[in-house]
């Protein structure tokens, strides 16, 4: 039935400004404080209190725009967006309407569905938070705890251009990737420091006029992303094959039920009566400004992803893998400048593989030294330690750190490279295999692969597989049998 | 020196209620820009003046502790929203004390009253600390017997402050001498400001005053500022729609009284908005949200913000053409009587009239006495260029002390 629809999706996403502090005030803008400790006159709305712009944040907003390829604009506006809530204690949230920060960039991420693709970015503007509502905390109470309130955020709305949620997901990570890149934001959709909003519409495939669309929100982890957004494409897909029309209207998601409800009208605003806050005059951004904030961009992940595939040789598949965080890109680069220089691909396997999966499981921190890493590489390629055996030292360097070369030997694991004593272990595999050498006799050398593994075992690793290998290979020539 | 210091503007003293039962009781954790300057500088704070409700009013009736009797006639009205300020400083309580404008709230019961009060350039003095009605508009001003005693407490609220992104990065104002003359000066008199139905007695004192001033030495030049009838149907646009933002946040949620009708929070706003607020700050609270609203705010307050920068580039092609500072009466009438115009908001909106426009284009403007009608008092007022305040204050010295201000026009 999906077939015959196309789906069109467009995001709003919020994300928390990196700073110290609040965007209008001085308030420590950290997240976990008990209840209403970070707070002052100018974020309590209390009366004769006025916002002034916080500086970073302003840095913050336009290297994100820069980053997503928007243009800056030397002038913009703060305006208001009244509304009545509880936890908001102005009665209006200070953000931008007309005339906002930066407009028309881009973001290119790799679709699922059609390879690199481009999201047009249609605005980017500054604003603040507002505070949050406590249902649950006391009975038939409603608790406001304003910490958040007036926390710096960024807006940025795409147009309508994913054609399928996991499309609008992909997007997503690749905006994190850039956002966590630049350190505009920790981007952590569990603190709430990266909120999205979904655009929702569906149209019979071939049509070009959009559908009616839904607003769906209430999506709090990127687990939920893809399934908020079927939910919701498949439920206006059920609406309109069953000859209904589906109503504009903001959808809750409800990760417990994976489900949608509409959101109750009185919890809706429908004119925020929007006007130039006249607290705050244009915010006007020099040349020097902007320029400044550009060389503050580090090489975002598009960039280093092909420079990756360049400079060391990698398939794009391993580079967008290297590159998908900034910490493990510059680790594994690194490792490959650590010393003498690692080689490019090995280290790449090595990082793609022991690196991440330790990573995964402790927190997400690397915790083997990159010239560590290096050292064991080189360790590995001079044929000191056989692979199976690196790991164990990789392992072992994870858990009490160490130098490879000595943790090694202190594991007893450097490789055996002594012909004299490889060829007793050789002899003794010989003599306790007699079938096999019969076999091997009459033809059957893929044995050779066996007695090599059997040295192996009776060296419990520690015989240089290379060298065992050659010394039966010459036991074979020289004997014309293995006896 | 003791100041006594308007409602409007937060102090760690005392009360601060805005002349409003919303903020009844209100005991602000901070103090304002301006006070803490003053308090710094040696002034005592004397106490809180009574005014209209957050700032909105003319004759310091919209209060909802009670209305204030002019000094000189308790039938009478001491003008507003700074009435208590001004009778205070009119009764000799007090030699200055801090007022607020939006629309001419400290010149006008300033000339009721028969006292000098100055607005100075918007960004003089910061606004940190005063509670907002129409933040593009507001700002400290001073109410005070004489010129120097005004021009003194302005001298030490103005400077940078960087609590308020609007406050100009200058040093604060440097206070002028008393000029022997006014040579050099020249003064323009804008025809719109004299219509032919103004109170005749208000012409006449307003005549004397210029004929002194071009004794003094001063060019006296007519002037056009064709926009000016603009200027309070402007105004009444952007001040409410600035006061229904403004006044969102007074809703009995987190301070104030909380007025019942706990069913849910949408009837505790109801309930407190309705009970809290007085009819005129209702009023103007649904006229600003509505010139705000979708579909209304192309016609109504972007229109009106078009109409503010004609009206403000009229000031700018007078000074443009050599012209220094403007001469006009304060007030169309002398102070007029309680209850008279209560019931009537757009004949209460008219004695703004001649002060409204210094707000708009964001220009410094003094009242200075200029004489008596009918044994009542009237101002004169001069509007300088912005941050030009000192030549303004200048020009208002020689003007105070060459006047006969008590005698009848």
């Amino acid at each position: 039935m999906a077939n015959r629809w196309e789906t069109v999706i467009g995001l709003e996403t919020h994300v928390q400004l990196r700073t110290v502090s609040k965007m209008f005030c001085g308030c420590s803008a950290a997240f976990g404080a008990p209840p209403n400790t970070n707070v002052c006159p100018v974020c309590l709305g209390l009366p004769g209190a006025l916002p002034v712009p916080n500086e970073l944040a302003l840095k913050l907003a336009v290297r994100a725009a820069l980053g997503l390829g928007c243009t800056v604009h030397p002038r913009s506006l703060f305006a208001r967006k009244n509304y009545f809530y509880p936890d908001l204690p102005k009665g209006y949230q200070i953000s931008q309407f007309e005339q906002p920060l930066a407009t028309a960039g881009s973001l290119s991420y790799l679709s699922p569905d059609q390879g690199i693709a481009t999201a047009t970015i249609v605005r980017l503007h500054v604003e603040e938070d507002a505070g949050k509502s406590l249902h649950d905390r006391f009975p038939k109470q409603t608790a406001i705890d304003l910490n958040r309130c007036g926390v710096p955020l960024i807006e940025i709305v795409t147009g309508p251009d994913f054609r399928s949620p996991h499309e609008a997901r992909a997007y997503l990570l690749t905006l994190k990737q850039v956002l966590e890149y630049a350190a505009i934001s920790e981007c952590d959709m569990e603190k709430g420091s990266l909120r999205v909003d979904a655009n929702v519409s569906v149209r019979r495939a071939g049509e070009t006029a959009l559908g009616t669309k839904t607003e769906v929100k209430n999506i709090n982890s990127f687990a939920f992303v893809e399934k908020a957004l079927t939910v919701e494409r498949d439920r206006q897909i059920a609406v309109l094959e069953a000859g209904g029309t589906v109503a504009q209207q903001t959808m809750l998601y409800d990760s417990k039920t994976n489900s949608v409800r509409p959101q109750r009208s009185k919890e809706e605003s429908h004119d925020y009566r929007y006007f130039p806050d006249p607290d705050l005059p244009p915010l006007m951004l020099s040349e020097e400004f902007v320029a400044e904030q550009q060389t503050q961009l580090p090489e975002l992940p598009a960039k280093k992803r092909e420079r990756f595939v360049e400079k060391y040789g990698l398939s794009v598949t391993d580079a967008a893998v290297l590159t998908a965080e900034r910490a493990v890109a510059d680790y594994y680069e690194t490792v490959v400048h650590a010393g003498s220089g690692a080689d490019a691909k090995l280290a790449a396997n090595w990082v793609m593989t022991e690196v991440l999966a330790d990573a995964k499981d402790h927190g997400e921190r690397l915790r083997v030294q990159p010239g560590a890493l290096a050292g064991l590489i080189s360790l590995v390629r001079g044929g000191t330690l056989s692979h199976q055996a690196a790991k164990r030292v990789f392992s072992e360097m994870a858990e009490h750190g160490g130098e490879p070369r000595n943790v090694a030997e202190a594991l007893g694991l450097t490789q055996v490279a002594d012909t004299g004593v490889v060829a007793g272990w050789v002899s003794e595999v010989l003599g306790a295999h007699p079938t096999e050498v019969e076999r091997y006799r009459k033809g059957e050398t893929k044995l050779l692969q066996f007695f090599v593994g059997q040295v192996m075992k009776v060296s419990r690793g520690k015989a240089d597989p290379k060298l065992a290998q050659r010394v039966l290979e010459e036991r074979a020539r020289s004997l014309g049998d293995l006896k | 020196m003791p100041v006594a210091v308007k409602d409007n503007i937060c102090t760690l003293e005392y009360v601060t209620s805005c002349g409003s039962r919303i903020l009844e009781g209100y005991r602000s954790p901070y103090e304002a820009t301006a006070v803490n300057k003053l308090k710094a500088a040696g002034a005592l704070i004397a106490g809180k003046t009574n005014c209209d409700e957050f700032g909105m009013g003319s004759s310091t009736e919209h209060s909802a502790f009670g209305r204030t009797l002019h000094p000189f006639d308790k039938t009478r009205v001491p003008g507003g929203s700074s009435g208590g300020s001004a009778a205070l400083v009119a009764a000799g309580a007090v030699p200055a004390a801090l007022g607020s404008e939006t629309g001419g709230s400290v010149r006008q019961p300033a000339s009721l009253c028969g006292v000098v009060g100055i607005k100075p350039t918007y960004g003089r003095v910061s606004r940190y600390g005063l509670v907002a009605f129409g933040s593009s508009l507001d700002q400290i001003g001073v109410l005070g017997r004489s010129v120097h005693d005004a021009a003194r407490v302005l001298s030490v609220i103005s400077g940078r402050d960087p609590k308020d992104a609007t406050c100009e990065d200058r040093d604060s104002l440097r206070l002028p001498n008393v000029p022997e003359s006014l040579q050099g000066f020249v003064i323009g008199i804008p025809k719109e400001y004299f219509p032919p139905d103004l109170d005749p007695a208000v012409r006449r004192a307003c005549d004397r005053a210029i004929r002194l001033l071009r004794e003094l030495g001063a060019a006296v030049r007519d002037v056009a500022l064709p926009h000016t009838q603009y200027a309070v149907p402007t105004y009444y646009i952007i001040a409410p729609a600035e006061a229904s933002s403004n006044l969102a946040r007074y809703d009995g949620v987190r301070y104030g009284p909380r007025f019942d009708g706990s069913e849910d929070v949408r009837a505790l706003y109801r309930t407190t908005r309705g009970e809290g607020f007085g009819a005129e700050v209702r009023r103007r609270v649904l006229v600003g949200t509505y010139v705000l609203s979708s579909g209304y705010y192309d016609a109504y307050y972007r229109k009106a913000q078009q109409m503010r920068a004609l009206i403000a580039q009229d000031f700018r092609n007078v000074f443009d053409r050599g012209v220094d500072l403007l001469f006009t009466p304060t007030t169309p009438t002398p102070a007029f009587k309680a209850g008279e115009k209560i019931d009537d908001p757009v004949a209460m909106y008219l004695s703004d009239i001649f002060t409204v426009t210094a707000n708009l284009a964001g220009l410094p403007a003094i009242s200075v006495p200029i004489g008596r009608v009918k044994g009542l008092p009237i101002g004169g007022q001069l509007v300088g260029q912005a941050f030009l305040d000192d030549e303004m204050l200048e020009a208002a010295y020689a003007l105070e002390r060459a006047v006969p201000a008590g005698e009848e026009a």
